[in-house]
């Protein structure tokens, strides 16, 4: 069998796991593709990396095949996402003097008598925000990795229902993940949203408590990506389908529990995480530390490798991260940027790529999105496949079909700093 | 007349340099004042990086592609579409060949929207040999510096053997040179192994 050299960037998270599975479990070598995988610094250079074609491609934030087709925070360039790597996985953690305030307010005299865990973890938060900004007199300060991400999306979407608007009560500032704890350190935060293990090393370093998964923002949210330059992705179709098939292979052994040990001593490593294992395997597992105290914490999905059909990808999720864009004041809706980011996540790719290998495929290629409360079955190729619970903590649902109505319905996000 | 505006358009150029390592800095730096800019501010601190920016308002901004802060400065790129004075990456589909280069040698390069293209591409052209230089420097530094340390080890354990073995100097060069043969690794593998091995017996 030929082999096919493609060199893929990442930056060292734990939803890197898939691309690094197939990588040291030989998924891909068993399809013939020699996967390079390159460690990166920035989501900047990710991009202009793949842009220019330095990568075949690269993980990417969900959002960066669509900014980078809309043409946002550079030239645009046509950029494919064919394949989910990861759905969840990122927390809103706070400091110690804003948990400490939310603690007070948690207290049962206090607290939030009903709703979901998940909108009382809000109300708390958001309380804790307003004594805190009244006591500071200046806005709060609040870490994402990068502009066109979904973590800004989903801190955005949270502040909003709480009725807390950035450049008021809150700035939202980009941090890299790995300085998001010196940042913290140095009193230049007060909480932030990012991947992991950089909640739990917040955590461990005392300098912060874990207050929402998104997980329970929204349910089952893509949050990485594979992106490619859609001219590489056509002219070397063998490959990219080679490539497909071994990216579902390790996804299917990543998302086991029983390999999660496994896993995170790959993780661990120095090429990739170089990182205690023990604290990469609670986000695989769910099982976090929420506190310096020790408190624990056990979340369902909180990062899911393969199951319910995470690797697929629905052009439906494009379509929200879209409207969370132009919520956040980053792009202007048209006809023509819809087109465009349709054609930015690519189910027909993941189709022809794994249908001949016998991958359950469903039978749409866009859901409505928040509509599932509980696992349901749908309908599928190979007739197995249950999807959900998919909600959104404020019981949105956002159907594609009707995007128009859902931005005219959706609360504008605000703007970051230097906007006002 | 033309010479003169240009060197006008150069001296009021302000290019600021995000890098902590000021070696490096002084290398891009001085290829700048080479080419005729006199407005260069080197930024090395990381920490209110945007702050510094903002006040400062330079024309063109050069960082290490390495860098993590890169992703910072991508923040002010969105949100600075809505202020007076946006910056936008220097890319353009015309010049592939330029990108590219930057990318390879580990520049990025970020400009004041707006501003001519031919008046950047000379500030990008010298940062990018200025990188590449450096990075050749780097590399022909460690070199040096790792062929001097191997002649160290050699030295000693050259003169443990004489000591030992009551040889002459080319008697015990010849000696290590042999065994390294006759065990296929290199001299000073052989050299640090002596060196070890009497450090272990001393």
């Amino acid at each position: 069998m030929s082999r096919h050299h493609v060199r893929i960037g990442f930056i060292p998270l734990v939803d890197a796991a898939v691309l690094v599975a197939a990588r040291e479990l030989d998924f891909a070598a068993a399809e013939g593709v020699e996967l390079e995988l390159c460690r990166e610094t920035s989501w900047s250079n990710v991009r202009d990396k793949v842009a220019f074609g330095l990568f075949e491609g690269a993980h990417m934030l969900a959002p960066m095949p669509i900014a980078m087709r809309l043409g946002l925070g550079s030239v645009a360039h046509e950029a494919v996402a064919p394949f989910v790597l990861n759905v969840n996985g990122n927390a809103i953690s706070v400091s110690r003097e804003l948990a400490g305030i939310m603690g007070a307010l948690r207290a049962p005299e206090n607290g939030p008598k009903s709703g979901s865990a998940a909108l009382q973890a809000l109300e708390v938060m958001a309380a804790g925000l307003r004594e805190l900004h009244r006591k500071r007199g200046a806005p709060l300060t609040f870490g994402v990795p990068f502009p066109f991400s979904c973590h800004a999306y989903e801190l955005r979407h949270c502040l909003a229902h709480a009725g807390l608007q950035t450049g008021r009560e809150v700035e939202i500032v980009v941090v890299p993940p790995p300085l998001m704890v010196d940042a913290l350190r140095a009193g230049k935060l007060d909480g932030f949203c990012v991947g992991e293990p950089w909640n739990s090393v917040a955590v461990d370093a005392e300098l912060a408590e874990i207050v929402l998964p998104t997980a329970r923002v929204w349910q089952f949210g893509a949050e990485k990506v594979l992106g490619l330059r859609q001219e590489w992705a056509e002219s070397n179709q063998e490959t990219l389908f080679a490539l497909l098939r071994a990216l579902h292979k390790a996804a299917l052994w990543a998302d086991r529990a029983e390999n999660h040990v496994t896993l995170s001593e790959i993780l661990a490593r120095e090429p990739y995480l170089d990182l205690p294992a023990e604290i990469i395997e609670r986000s695989l597992n769910g099982h976090l530390t929420l506190a310096p105290d020790g408190r624990q914490g056990l979340f369902e999905d909180f990062l899911v490798l393969q199951r319910k059909a995470a690797t697929f990808p629905w052009r439906s999720y494009a379509l929200w991260i879209y409207a969370q864009m132009v919520r956040a004041g980053q792009v202007e809706h048209s006809p023509a940027r819809l087109a465009a980011v349709r054609a930015a996540f690519r189910p027909d790719l993941y189709r022809e790529a794994l249908g001949p290998a016998g991958v359950d495929l469903p039978g749409a290629s866009e859901k409505v999105e928040g509509a599932l409360a509980v696992e349901t079955p749908v309908a599928s190729s190979g007739g197995k496949m249950f999807l959900g619970p998919d909600a959104f903590f404020d019981g949105t649902v956002f159907d594609p079909n009707d995007l128009e109505d859902y931005l005219a319905g959706a609360a504008p996000t605000g703007r970051g700093r230097l906007a006002t | 007349m033309g010479w003169v505006r240009v060197s006008n358009s150069l001296s009021t150029m302000k290019i600021a340099v995000v890098d902590p390592q000021s070696d490096r800095a002084d290398v891009i730096e001085e290829g700048l004042r080479d080419a005729g800019y006199r407005d260069i501010h080197h930024i090395s601190e990381m920490s209110g990086l945007l702050e510094r920016l903002s006040e400062l308002a330079p024309d063109v901004i050069l960082i290490d592609l390495e860098n993590p802060n890169r992703d910072v400065l991508e923040q002010m790129f969105e949100v600075s579409r809505l202020v007076s004075r946006p910056i936008a990456m220097f890319v353009d589909d015309s010049d592939m060949s330029m990108i590219e280069a930057a990318v390879e040698a580990g520049v990025g390069a970020y400009v004041v929207d707006g501003m001519k293209k031919e008046r950047i591409k000379n500030i990008l052209a010298t940062a990018i040999t200025r990188f590449n230089t450096f990075s050749r420097l780097q590399s022909e530094l460690q070199a040096t510096k790792a062929a001097l340390a191997e002649r160290k080890v050699i030295d000693r354990a050259k003169g443990i053997l004489m000591k030992a073995k009551g040889l002459s100097e080319e008697e015990a060069y010849a000696l290590m040179r042999k065994t390294a043969m006759s065990q296929s690794k290199k001299l000073s593998e052989i050299a640090q192994s002596i060196v070890t091995a009497a450090e272990l017996l001393s």
